[in-house]
């Protein structure tokens, strides 16, 4: 059962497309598309957040900072996914092993102010690069493409076939990170989670193993900082805002602290929940306030409240719930 | 000519570090007694202003409507921590911090609904003008009125910590909560208190700052980050580090801006230099906090011996 439910699911997720060109709602595709790329993101937040135990509010510098990488390319004239993405990554793990490598001696409260004051700087960066479009963004004339002498329809032009691709890395960045947790690297992590001090007097380079996973996290949500910049074909500074930082963390508690699906869960809920409260009219809300759809972010502001008062194990928590009654 | 613009920028840095200080002061304080990270704070700082620019139209008069804002946002703090923010304290930061975040978007959104997105809130008339303070060197006299205001209320803040029962009991509070309440000090009832308090100061900073900056949604985002890099440079929990923190960030803050573009101008090319000039002038000021939590981490005047 463990293993056949995320098959169905993932088989679901391959139809998707389909019966969205079926019924002729495209624009549903690009919605998942979305979903998915911030479920990379929170997932990467995941693994040290939940995993590590390592509260990091400033997730959003390393999206955004493989976002502009790759864009960057892109608008330098070298558009091959082949080389933005992976050079997206490097950039985003070796600015996670600049600042990991400082704020990882730092604890609680600390570390969390001190990830945050990180991500400031790297947000003033962005906001600085006046060659590359300052604090009015990046606009971008195309996608990376894939080549290889594939099918000339088969470059990321396309939203159905962007939204494969996608769909492609998230799995398989969730089953690099399920085999990550459970190997000895993973246990290790989440033992220093629990208890810090004791594995540093058994022996184990705490710091080391800490900033591993951090670096991990970095690489993973610059490869989401550039998918986000190719779904979007554009980037801008508001992409690495702290408030950003706060989203990717509402997601993962929203879908589950330490959970290989949390961050896929929380991007689902948050972003569905703020699809259906924007863009949806839903009659008795409409009835009890006619304007509601412009101030949508009070329906999520008041979700999230909920979530983390009353449903701390998020919507994971709610799955585990029901397998062990 | 130069002399006069290092004074004037200096001027500017007290002003900014003096309305930081009120942010600052009622947070370090909530962090520091109840071990609470409250990103909500930056929103008692939104409710102050448009509390204030309504009440300023309403009276007609700009020192009425401020005074009137404080208590009204006191209470609007009190509120929050009372139906909220009490029930957070047992639980971790992470918690705290998604809650409070998920309050800046309820609270943004509320404004939103009663007022719009912006207030139109401008200095009293008589203030409108400069005044020369030295020959040659004219100086805004609403920016004098907030450092007036900025040094009156950090007198009266340091007076009532430093010699009141209330502030024994907030610095008692503040230095080891688990004997504050094994001695007897209710500190449910005064952290309701602290709370308004902080509240109230938030205020003052909203009403001031608002005819120079704006009155809009979201106007508090920003100044919270910095508030927070000032109570983390100063020491969790001490108003003494809040002071010196806030001066200091409003000074590094406003005189890099100022002059920072111009000094990189004679080393390297002007073009260079007025783009990476203003970013690294925004950068400075977290560069010293992370240097402080690197070398220093509990701040430079701990409130905990």
């Amino acid at each position: 059962m463990r293993r056949v439910l995320p098959l169905c699911v993932l088989l679901l997720a391959i139809a998707f497309p389909l019966a969205m060109q079926a019924i002729d709602q495209a624009y549903y595709v690009t919605m998942a598309s979305r979903i998915l790329i911030y479920g990379l993101a929170a997932t990467s937040l995941n693994l040290i957040l939940g995993y590590g135990g390592m509260i990091s509010f400033g997730h959003a510098a390393f999206v955004g900072a493989g976002a502009y990488a790759a864009s960057v390319m892109i608008v330098e004239g070298m558009t091959s996914a082949w080389i933005g993405w992976p050079l997206a990554m490097a950039v985003s793990a070796l600015l996670a092993l600049a600042i990991g490598a400082i704020s990882l001696r730092t604890r609680g409260v600390y570390f969390i102010m001190i990830t945050l004051a990180f991500a400031q700087m790297i947000y003033y960066l962005t906001v600085s690069m006046k060659a590359y479009g300052g604090d009015e963004g990046l606009t971008l004339t195309q996608r990376a493409t894939l080549g290889f002498g594939l099918d000339p329809h088969l470059d990321l032009r396309d939203d159905i076939t962007f939204y494969y691709v996608v769909l492609a890395i998230l799995t398989a960045a969730l089953f690099f990170v399920s085999r990550l947790v459970n190997a000895r690297f993973g246990r290790v992590l989440q033992a220093i989670r629990e208890n810090e001090p004791r594995m540093e007097a058994i022996g184990y380079p705490t710091l080391r193993y800490k900033l591993i996973a951090f670096v991990l996290a970095g690489a993973l949500g610059g490869l989401a900082g550039a998918l986000l910049a190719g779904q979007n074909n554009y980037v801008n500074p508001g992409m690495l805002h702290w408030t950003e930082s706060g989203k990717l963390m509402i997601m993962v508690i929203l879908g589950g602290v330490g959970h290989l699906y949390g961050g896929v869960f929380g991007a689902i809920g948050l972003l569905g929940l703020e699809e259906l409260l924007a863009n949806h009219k839903i009659a008795w809300l409409a009835a009890l306030y006619p304007n509601y759809q412009q101030h949508s972010l009070l329906g999520v502001g008041l979700a999230m409240l909920a979530v983390v008062l009353y449903a701390p194990q998020g919507i994971a928590g709610i799955f585990r719930r029901k397998n062990h009654g | 000519m130069s002399l006069i613009l290092i004074l004037e920028q200096s001027l500017n840095g007290l002003q900014f570090g003096l309305m930081l200080f009120l942010l600052a002061a009622g947070l370090t304080l909530v962090f520091g007694i109840m071990d609470m990270i409250n990103l909500a704070h930056g929103s008692l700082y939104m409710m102050g202003a448009f509390l204030a620019a309504t009440l300023v139209q309403a009276t007609g008069s700009f020192a009425l409507g401020v005074l009137l804002s404080i208590p009204a946002t006191a209470a609007v703090g009190m509120l929050l921590e009372v139906s909220v923010l009490r029930t957070l304290y047992a639980r971790d930061h992470l918690s705290q911090v998604l809650a409070t975040f998920a309050l800046i978007l309820i609270i943004n959104e509320l404004v939103r609904m009663i007022w719009g997105s912006d207030m139109p809130l401008s200095a009293p008339a008589a203030l409108a003008g400069p005044v020369q303070l030295l020959p040659g060197m004219p100086y805004s006299s609403y920016r004098l009125l907030i450092i007036g205001v900025g040094l009156a209320v950090a007198v009266l803040l340091y007076f009532v910590v430093a010699k009141t029962r209330i502030g024994m009991l907030v610095r008692a509070g503040a230095s080891n909560r688990e004997m504050a309440m094994a001695m007897g000090v209710d500190i449910r009832r005064l952290f309701t208190l602290v709370f308004g308090f902080g509240a109230a100061l938030c205020a003052i900073a909203g009403a001031m700052l608002g005819p120079i900056l704006a009155v809009q949604v979201g106007m508090g985002e920003n100044i919270l980050i910095l508030a927070f890099v000032v109570i983390v440079i100063g020491g969790i929990g001490s108003i003494r580090g809040a002071l010196v923190g806030s001066i200091l960030v409003g000074m590094v803050d406003t005189m890099g801006r100022a002059f920072i573009p111009a000094i990189l101008r004679e080393f390297i090319s002007p073009a260079f230099a007025g783009a990476i000039g203003p970013a690294l002038a925004s950068i400075l000021i977290y560069l010293i906090m992370a240097g402080v939590l690197v070398w220093r981490p509990q701040g430079l005047f701990p409130a905990r011996g």
